[in-house]
């Protein structure tokens, strides 16, 4: 008796010189990251490029030759077998490690730059070439920041090879944060400009209605400041309602956003450690709320007392903004919000601080055509959903009950949908009337 | 105040008591000696490979029971005494109830195959299988699995998930024959292949047979093979779980007698879920029995209406189910039989990989959809409903479909290639007659 057999037909199965690539890959990424140690005593700026190619080279080419093949393992499809095992996914050791590591460079570059001053320099023929200026801290962070999103990015494109919407999005994504984010800025520092970043505005990059910034701009020869003071406010004010009453928050959040793209893409494997208990769900909406409140009367404080030339408020009003920045922009949205990555699941800061995704929720929740709709009563209640999203809905106790979903904190990443195994979930922009459908 | 307890916490049983607590103040008690919290059964799988924790599988946070006074029990009912109406438990303790609902599920199937018993050969429905499914696979290389229905695809995947490899013995022609027509089970036997497995089929199994050690070694198929392995998975179905019921004097069949109200022979007791056995009402009909996790859902919410003073018929409505193997979905609305009946046409469109599916029934008289099977493309549950129902015929349902289509954005649509086909087939078909 023989097994069934259908010619032609390509077959998965475990392959031994597949493991040997991929355990290839992983000794050239640990030795890029021993020579990025190496680089910071300084020996690297006796050969500079030598050693710009042994780190940040061997990084990259290491991780892509793990990643690429991965392809070959299984059929595509939903394959998150494991996750909740293994050590580097499950709050396990290699979690805590890498979630101290990464903590620790946010504090080392926020608060220590000069300790990092010869992965600085390394970065110094990029940084001329790019900017026609040499290397800072924040080029520094911004090149990690593209390297992981690219390079992960990748990972994230096989991972879900059968699914065209997240291959969209992740190429939008990888685009947004090379052009907008890291080549544009540099390009427009080289031509003497001020370094803007046109896919941030005010009040996620809350120093771009600032009125120090503004003057900043306009008052910059050349006239393109002018336009980036228009720009953004005309993206704060009146793109970002346009927009996300048609697409939702997602326009935003997770298709052009760098915060969201290094959370969709080097933070994919860690969605499913965002909390989605209804605690969780009432803490987010304080605090969320809470920073949001707090940037608008900075701003609004700045105003008033540039306005006032300084005679009613003093010094207050940069003592508010100086808080801010320390609490909100170092501390919340750095260090914690991609440090805690492993421990915290992958939107930490999106979620619980983000100002910009408040004022998307807020218009997303009452006034837009966004929502995910459920498939009449083929839920299964198996929970694939919530414990993928990575903002912490309890998708299922709304798909469970035939009810669609419309929330504030959503950022139509469409994971839910990817991963739910009958099909239940769908991210719809349709007529809003119809929008809630609860039926008890 | 009446107490309305419950023997059960699966689908069936948890539904009832969410409903009824909609409807009535009524005192509520869920016994279950599986878990404390209600879980859902459909996702055991995926704790086993990795993509949750059992935590993750609960559709309520553990607050909820108390906030909607639920009271939950964590044991096991010996004896119920319908006279006296009151329960023994294994605990010692005894409960009295005023309405009785016996929703306890399944049990694996066993055909009485020698060494069934074994260690290291087992079935998967309860929280306990699955716990021992952990045990019983450590270091296990090679598995078999004699069965195919869904479990048995679920089962199959879950243990390659672990790196084991998969024998899969089928009695039938194809996989799930008796529910699939052969091209749609063409479909999913090709998904197993490429998954690495292997698959028998129209194979029996004679034996299991241990090894030294007392545990699982091999099987023997009835054509005189045998396959090494250390792990053996019994698949074939399920059947009513009535132990609770079977020294009462509420009636049973194979399962627990009840009618369309879900009214068993005692008054003020109830039955619903897999455990039930509806009665037929037609002549010549036979009894019904629902085993999915739907028909559960649909059980309890009749039941409820029943048991809060408002008597109402379960009607399961127009049919309809889902399930995934492996990669692929599938899902069925209205009614398709694995074998064409009389009267009835088929429409059917498979793409050249064999990962994507579409077969409409219709009937050959007026050209009203039956039902539909599809795979690999997500269908609009409320359209296909509204259609099925209004019995619009197959042209419209051809050319109307993408307004069905519930992929995400962007997927690629295969509705110009089907309405294609469609065409060509009734093309042919006219020339044949012509």
């Amino acid at each position: 008796m023989e097994p069934l057999k259908i010619e032609n037909l390509k077959i998965y199965k475990p392959n031994n010189n597949l493991e040997l690539i991929k355990k290839t890959g992983l000794s050239i990424l640990a030795f890029g990251f021993l020579m990025l140690f190496v680089s910071l005593t300084g020996i690297s700026a006796t050969a500079p490029l030598l050693f710009l190619f042994l780190s940040f080279g061997l990084i990259i080419i290491g991780a892509l030759i793990y990643i690429i093949p991965t392809y070959k393992e299984s059929p595509p499809g939903i394959k998150n077998n494991k996750i909740f095992f293994n050590t580097f996914t499950s709050r396990g050791s290699i979690a805590l490690f890498i979630g101290i590591i990464i903590t620790g460079f946010y504090i080392l570059l926020y608060w220590f730059p000069n300790l990092l001053v010869n992965w600085i320099r390394l970065l110094d023929p990029i940084s001329y070439n790019l900017r026609g200026i040499k290397a800072d801290q924040w080029f520094l962070y911004g090149t990690f920041y593209t390297i992981a999103v690219l390079v992960m990015g990748v990972r994230m494109l096989i991972k879900y090879r059968h699914n065209r919407y997240q291959i969209i999005r992740t190429l939008s994504v990888m685009f947004f944060q090379l052009g907008f984010a890291y080549l544009i800025p540099a390009l427009l520092l080289k031509l003497n400009q001020p370094e803007f970043y046109f896919s941030y505005f005010w009040p996620l990059h809350y120093d771009y209605l600032f009125p120090n910034t503004v003057h900043y701009l306009i008052e910059h020869p050349g006239g393109l400041g002018y336009f980036m003071v228009f720009w953004g406010a005309v993206l704060t004010f009146v793109a970002t309602p346009i927009l996300t009453y048609f697409f939702g928050k997602r326009w935003y959040c997770s298709w052009v956003c760098g915060c969201g793209g290094l959370a969709e893409t080097a933070g994919d494997s860690y969605r499913h450690l965002s909390n989605n208990s209804l605690k969780a769900w009432k803490i987010e909406r304080w605090m969320i709320h809470s920073v949001l409140v707090f940037i608008v009367v900075t701003t609004a404080l700045l105003w008033i007392n540039s306005a006032m030339k300084g005679a009613v408020l003093g010094d207050v009003s940069l003592t508010f903004s100086k808080v801010y920045g320390f609490l909100i922009g170092s501390i919340f949205s750095g260090v914690v919000g991609v440090g805690f990555y492993p421990i915290m699941g992958n939107r930490v800061w999106c979620r619980f601080g983000c100002p910009m995704a408040a004022t998307l929720g807020i218009i997303q929740k009452f006034k837009s055509r966004f929502r995910i709709t459920t498939n009449g009563s083929q839920c299964i209640s198996c929970g694939n959903c919530s414990t993928y999203c990575e903002m912490g809905i309890d998708v299922r106790a709304y798909a469970q009950r035939g009810e669609n979903i419309v929330r504030a904190s959503c950022v139509g990443c469409g994971i839910c949908s990817a991963v739910c195994p009958r099909g239940v979930l769908k991210l719809e922009n349709e007529n809003p009337n119809q929008r809630v459908n609860f039926e008890g | 105040m009446q107490h309305l307890v419950i023997i059960g916490n699966g689908i069936a049983g948890i539904t009832t008591a969410r409903n009824v607590r909609k409807q009535s103040d009524m005192k509520i008690t869920v016994i279950s000696s599986e878990t404390k919290y209600f879980f859902s059964r459909t996702a055991l799988m995926y704790i086993y490979m990795g993509h949750m924790r059992f935590e993750d599988t609960k559709p309520y946070e553990d607050w909820f029971w108390e906030k909607n006074r639920i009271n939950l029990i964590y044991a096991h009912v010996d004896k119920i005494d319908t006279y006296n109406k009151s329960l023994s438990l294994n605990n010692g303790g005894s409960i009295t109830y005023d309405k009785l609902v016996v929703s306890t599920g399944s049990h694996s199937n066993k055909f009485g195959w020698p060494g069934q018993e074994l260690p290291g050969v087992q079935g998967l429905f309860t929280k306990q299988d699955l716990d021992m499914l952990e045990q019983n696979t450590q270091n296990v290389k090679n598995a078999v699995i004699v069965g195919g229905g869904l479990i048995g695809i679920e089962l199959a995947e879950m243990l390659h998930t672990r790196g084991i490899h998969v024998t899969f013995l089928i009695r039938e022609n194809y996989y799930w024959d008796n529910i699939l027509p052969k091209e749609d089970s063409q479909l999913i036997c090709k998904e197993i292949l490429q998954h690495g497995m292997d698959l028998f089929l129209k194979t029996n199994l004679k034996e299991i047979l241990a090894g030294d050690d007392g545990r699982v070694r091999a099987v023997t198929t009835e054509n005189g093979d045998e396959i090494e392995c250390q792990f053996v998975g019994l698949t074939p179905g399920v059947h009513p779980n009535i132990d609770v019921v079977k020294d009462s004097n509420i009636e049973t069949g194979r399962g627990v007698l009840v009618n369309d109200y879900l009214e068993t022979n005692i008054p003020d007791v109830y039955a619903a879920g897999d455990c039930v056995e509806i009665k037929a009402t037609k002549e010549g009909a036979s009894n019904r029995f629902e085993q999915l996790w739907y028909t559960g859902r649909m059980h309890g919410e009749a039941l409820a209406n029943t048991i809060c003073g408002n008597r109402t018929k379960y009607e399961r409505g127009i049919w309809f189910n889902s399930a995934k193997f492996i990669d692929i979905e599938y899902q069925t609305y209205g009614f398709v039989s694995n074998v064409q009946r009389e009267g009835e046409q088929t429409f059917l469109w498979q793409d050249e990989m064999m990962k994507h599916s579409l077969r409409i029934v219709y009937r050959e008289n007026d050209k009203s959809i039956v039902g539909i099977n599809v795979f690999g493309i997500r269908l609009r549950h409320k359209i296909f409903e509204e259609w099925i129902r209004d019995k619009k015929t197959v042209d419209y349902a051809v050319q109307n479909l993408l307004q069905a289509n519930f992929d995400p954005e962007f997927f690629k649509k295969f509705e110009p290639q089907i309405l294609e086909a469609f065409k060509k087939q009734n093309s042919e078909t006219e020339k044949a007659f012509a």
